[in-house]
C-alpha cells in the first residue's frame, strides 16, 4: 500500500503520536494462535442443543403439526412452536419505528419461504436434535409461489406476506421511495443522445469464517445471558425483548469479537429462541448455525434490478438521469426497505446532473429473506452506474476516464437528494488512478481539483 | 478462438453511517488506579480490528501510548448503547464517542495533575509517553501513573469521561427525497486489467489498480488489510458468487466453501493499493468508512474490463463464462 500524502496535505494535520502509526493489533496474536474466545467457546454443564425445523416449500399452509414422536425421542428436552413465543410476530427496526412487524420467529400457520424455522427442537446433543427435527410430521398444503419480482408485482401475484397485504412495501412515499430533482423530461428533451439499460444481480453469501450462533446461560436469578455474534447488540437485546415479552433488565448479551459479519450478523434471528428455550427448560442452550445453514438459511445479499435511463450530450455532460432500482427482500423486511432508501439516496452517483428523477422499490418475494451486506443498498447500484458510464463514453466516443472528470461532482454542487456535496475526492482519486494505471487523460482534467469548479 | 485482454475503469462514493432512526454511539472511558485507561463499548469487532483502531484513538486524545489503553467490546451490562457495527460506521461513530470521553478523562488527569505540581491545568500537556509536564517547562514532570494513584487514593476524583455521537434521523421528504442519509463520503477509483478466453468464456483478472479516499488511515496496516480484502471481495462478487445457478430453485445452490465459489489464492490479481487522505470535517481525526466501499469499484471495473477485451457487455452478476459464451454466440448470430 502506499499512502500519497501529497494530496490534500494543505487541510490535513500530520504528525501524530499514535494516529497514523502502523501499530500491531494487540489482538492478532490471540486470534491466530487460537486463544480467542468466540461465544461458542464457551460450555456450560447440563448445556442442550437447539436444531431447527424448516420448511422444504418455498409457501405452504401449515394444516397440522404433530410433534409426539419427536418429544418421545432419547435426549430431547423440550420441543417448541409458535404458541410457546409470547410475540411470535416482528420485526427488526420496529425499535425505531420501521413496520409492520411481518416475520414469525416460528412458522404460524403458513410458511413463505424454503427454509423458513416451523419447530425448534432443545435436546441433550445435537445428534439427538437433530434426529428428533426429523420425527415432527408438518402437513403442509403448497401453495403458489413467486420468485421474480417483477411478476410479484403484477395484479393478480401470490402474496407473499399478509403483515403488508400487497407485494411491496408501502414507505410515506407510497409504493416507492422517490427522488425528484429539476426536470427530467426537459434533460431529456435536450440530449444529443439517450441510452436506456437493465442490471441485474442474484443474491450472494457473506460467507463468514464463524457462523451465526449464540450461547444462552440462565445466570439462576431470573436474568439471562446471551453471548452471541451479533454485530448489534442491543438491537438484538432489544427485539428479544419485545419478541419474549421481557423486560431488558433480565437480558445480559455478551459478545464482542466475531469472526467476520459483512452484514450478515445484523439480524436477530437465533437469540431470542435461544433465549426462550433457557427460560422454558432452566437450562443453558446453544444454537449454531451449521455451515449449511449458514449459506441457505441466514439473509443472503438481495438480488436487484435497476434500470438506468440517461440523456447525454455530444460535450460529454449527462443531462438527465431517471432511474428504477428493485430490490427483492424475500418473503420478510428484514433491513431491506432501508437498503431500497439507501439505494435512492445513493443515486445517481458521485456525478452532478441537474435532472434527475429516482424510483425504488423493496419487493417481496417467496424467496431467502434477504438483508443486510457490506455495500448494503450501493454495490449493485454502483454496477450498474459505473458500466453505464463506460457505455455512455462509448456511445458518444469519448475516453471512458475523461468522460468520468466531466460529469465528477465537486464541492458544492448539489446531489439529487438535496444535500451539498462536501469533501470531494473523486477527482483526485482518478487522477492517481490516471497516473497508476498508466492510463493518460487531457492535461485539464489533470488540473481539476475536487476543491472548487474551475478548469 | 483467442485470449483477448481489456482494461476497465470505475468511480465511486460511498456514505458512513446512516441515520434512518438516528446513528448513535456512545463511550465511557476511565483510569485504572495505576493510570491505564479502559474505553467500554458496546460495539463489536468484527475482526476488522476495532478494539486496536479504539485504543489509537483513545490514546491519541488521552496522550498516552496505546498499549496503556484497554478497550471493552461488548457487555451490555457495562456497555453504552451503539447502534452496531455495520454502514462503515465503527470507526467514524464509535472513534467520536471515544474521542468525546477521552477529553473529558483528559481534563480531569490534568486536573489532579496541576493540584500535585501546584501549576493550572491549563498550562500542563501530555508527553505521548506516560508522562504530564508543564508546557515550555519539561523538566517539571509528573508520571500518570502517579497521577492515577493520587486521584483513587488521595484526591478522591475519578478520572473518567463520558462520549456520545449522535447524528439526528433524517426523514426523507415525500415528494423530492429531500435526505440527509449521511454525513461524509468515501471515495475511489479502480481500474482492472484481464484476459477473456473467447473460447472458454473464462475470466482472469491480472491486475487491480485501486485508489482510496478514506478520510485518514488512522492505522495504515489496517486500512491496508481491510483494503486488499476488500478488493478481493470486489472480484470474487464481479465473476464468480451466487447463490442461486439454477435460479430460482435454490436445492442447488452452494452449502459449503467446495460448492460456493469464491477465487481461490491462484485467482488473486496483482492487487496495488493506493491510499489519498482528505480529512471529513465530522470523523475522528478526519477518518472515514472504507470499511464497505473497497468492495466495490472492482466489479464495474472488471465488468468494463471484459468488454474492453471481448466487445460484449454482460449486464447481470456475476459475469460467468457461460454469459459470456451466451453473449458472443448471439454476438455472433446478429
Amino acid at each position: 500500500m502506499e499512502l500519497r500524502k501529497d494530496y490534500f496535505a494543505d487541510v490535513r494535520k500530520d504528525g501524530l503520536n499514535e494516529i497514523g502509526q502502523p501499530r500491531p493489533r494487540l489482538d492478532s496474536p490471540g486470534h491466530v494462535t487460537g486463544k480467542t474466545a468466540y461465544f461458542a467457546d464457551r460450555n456450560f454443564p447440563g448445556m442442550l442443543h437447539l436444531k431447527m425445523v424448516r420448511s422444504p416449500h418455498h409457501h405452504a399452509r401449515v394444516r397440522s403439526i404433530d410433534t409426539s414422536e419427536a418429544e418421545k425421542h432419547p435426549g430431547v428436552v423440550r420441543v417448541l412452536t409458535a404458541k410457546d413465543v409470547p410475540h411470535n410476530v416482528y420485526t427488526i427496526l420496529i425499535l425505531i419505528q420501521v413496520g409492520p412487524e411481518d416475520e414469525t420467529v416460528l412458522a404460524d400457520g403458513k410458511v413463505r419461504w424454503k427454509g423458513e424455522a416451523v419447530v425448534a427442537v432443545l435436546a441433550e446433543t445435537e445428534r439427538a436434535a437433530q434426529e428428533a427435527a426429523a420425527k415432527v410430521k408438518v402437513d403442509y398444503e403448497v401453495l403458489p409461489a413467486v420468485f421474480d419480482m417483477e411478476e410479484a408485482l403484477k395484479p393478480g401475484a401470490p402474496l407473499v406476506n399478509e403483515y403488508h397485504g400487497q407485494n411491496y412495501y408501502l414507505y410515506d412515499s407510497g409504493e416507492c421511495r422517490k427522488v425528484r430533482f429539476g426536470d427530467v423530461e426537459a434533460g431529456f428533451a435536450q440530449a444529443d443522445h439517450i441510452l436506456e439499460q437493465s442490471y441485474q444481480s442474484s443474491p450472494i453469501e457473506h460467507a463468514p469464517t464463524e457462523t451465526t450462533g449464540c450461547v444462552v446461560a440462565p445466570e439462576g436469578n431470573d436474568r439471562f445471558t446471551c453471548y452471541t455474534n451479533t454485530q448489534a447488540m442491543f438491537f438484538t437485546l432489544d427485539n428479544a425483548s419485545i419478541i419474549l415479552q421481557m423486560p431488558g433488565s433480565k437480558l445480559h448479551f455478551v459478545g464482542g469479537t466475531v469472526g467476520g459479519g459483512f452484514g450478515g450478523k445484523v439480524d436477530v434471528i437465533v437469540e431470542p429462541i435461544a433465549i426462550l428455550g433457557a427460560k422454558l427448560t432452566g437450562r443453558p442452550v446453544s444454537f449454531v448455525y451449521s455451515r449449511e445453514e449458514e449459506m441457505q438459511i441466514s439473509s443472503p445479499r438481495a438480488a436487484e434490478k435497476i434500470v438506468i435511463k440517461d440523456g447525454v450530450m455530444k460535450d460529454g455532460r449527462i443531462v438527465a438521469r431517471k432511474v428504477t432500482g428493485y430490490t427483492d427482500a424475500g418473503a420478510y423486511s428484514r433491513h431491506s426497505p432501508y437498503g431500497a432508501q439507501k439505494g435512492a439516496a445513493h443515486y445517481p452517483g458521485p456525478y452532478t446532473i441537474p435532472n434527475v428523477w429516482i424510483d425504488t422499490y423493496c419487493v417481496y418475494t417467496n424467496r431467502t429473506p434477504s438483508s443486510a451486506m457490506r455495500g448494503f443498498g450501493v454495490t449493485i447500484s454502483d454496477f450498474a452506474l459505473e458500466v453505464q458510464m463506460d457505455k455512455l463514453a462509448r456511445l458518444i466516443g469519448m475516453d471512458p476516464l475523461e468522460f468520468r472528470f466531466i460529469n465528477a461532482y465537486r464541492d458544492g454542487d448539489m446531489k439529487a437528494h438535496r444535500q451539498p456535496t462536501e469533501g470531494a475526492a473523486l477527482i483526485e482519486c482518478m487522477q492517481e488512478a490516471s497516473r497508476a494505471a498508466n492510463w493518460p487523460v487531457a492535461e485539464k482534467y489533470m488540473a481539476m481539483s475536487s476543491y472548487r469548479k474551475g478548469a | 478462438m483467442a485470449i483477448r485482454r481489456g482494461r476497465g475503469v470505475a468511480a465511486i462514493n460511498y456514505p458512513t453511517g446512516m441515520n434512518l432512526g438516528g446513528d448513535p454511539t456512545q463511550a465511557l472511558v476511565h483510569s485504572t488506579p495505576t493510570g491505564n485507561f479502559m474505553v467500554t463499548l458496546s460495539s463489536v469487532d468484527l475482526g476488522q480490528g476495532m478494539k486496536q483502531i479504539m485504543a489509537q484513538i483513545c490514546a491519541e486524545t488521552i496522550g498516552v501510548p496505546t498499549d496503556r489503553v484497554v478497550v471493552d467490546t461488548a457487555d451490555t451490562d457495562t456497555g453504552p448503547h451503539c447502534m452496531g457495527t455495520f454502514a462503515s460506521r465503527g470507526t467514524h461513530r464509535a472513534g467520536n464517542a471515544v474521542i468525546q470521553a477521552a477529553k473529558e478523562a483528559r481534563q480531569v488527569m490534568l486536573e489532579v495533575a496541576a493540584e500535585e505540581l501546584e501549576v493550572n491545568a491549563s498550562d500542563l500537556d501530555t508527553d505521548g509517553q506516560g508522562n504530564i509536564q508543564v508546557k515550555g517547562a519539561p523538566q517539571k514532570s509528573i508520571s500518570i501513573f502517579d497521577v492515577a494513584l493520587s486521584a483513587h487514593f488521595k484526591r478522591g476524583r475519578s478520572i473518567s469521561g463520558r462520549g456520545m455521537f449522535l447524528i439526528p434521523r433524517s426523514y426523507p421528504e415525500k415528494e423530492t427525497g429531500a435526505m440527509k442519509p449521511s454525513t461524509c463520503y468515501a471515495h475511489a477509483c479502480t481500474v482492472a486489467e484481464v484476459e477473456v478466453d473467447d473460447e472458454t468464456g473464462e475470466v482472469t483478472v491480472l491486475t487491480v489498480k485501486n485508489v482510496f479516499e478514506i478520510g485518514r488511515a488512522l492505522n495504515p496496516k489496517m486500512v491496508e488489510q481491510q483494503l486488499v480484502g476488500g478488493s478481493w471481495m470486489g472480484i470474487s462478487h464481479a465473476l464468480y458468487e451466487t447463490t442461486e445457478p439454477y435460479y430460482p430453485n435454490r436445492d442447488h445452490g452452494g452449502t459449503d466453501f467446495n460448492q460456493y465459489l469464491m477465487p481461490g489464492p491462484g485467482d488473486l490479481a496483482e492487487t496495488e493499493i493506493i491510499v489519498l487522505e482528505r480529512p471529513s470535517a465530522d470523523g475522528p481525526f478526519g477518518a472515514k468508512g472504507p470499511g464497505e466501499m473497497c468492495a466495490n469499484p472492482q466489479i464495474p471495473a472488471v465488468a468494463n474490463a471484459v468488454f474492453d477485451a471481448v466487445g460484449v457487455r454482460i449486464d447481470t452478476l456475476p459475469i460467468t463464462p457461460e454469459r459470456i459464451l451466451r453473449a458472443l454466440k448471439a454476438r455472433a448470430a446478429s
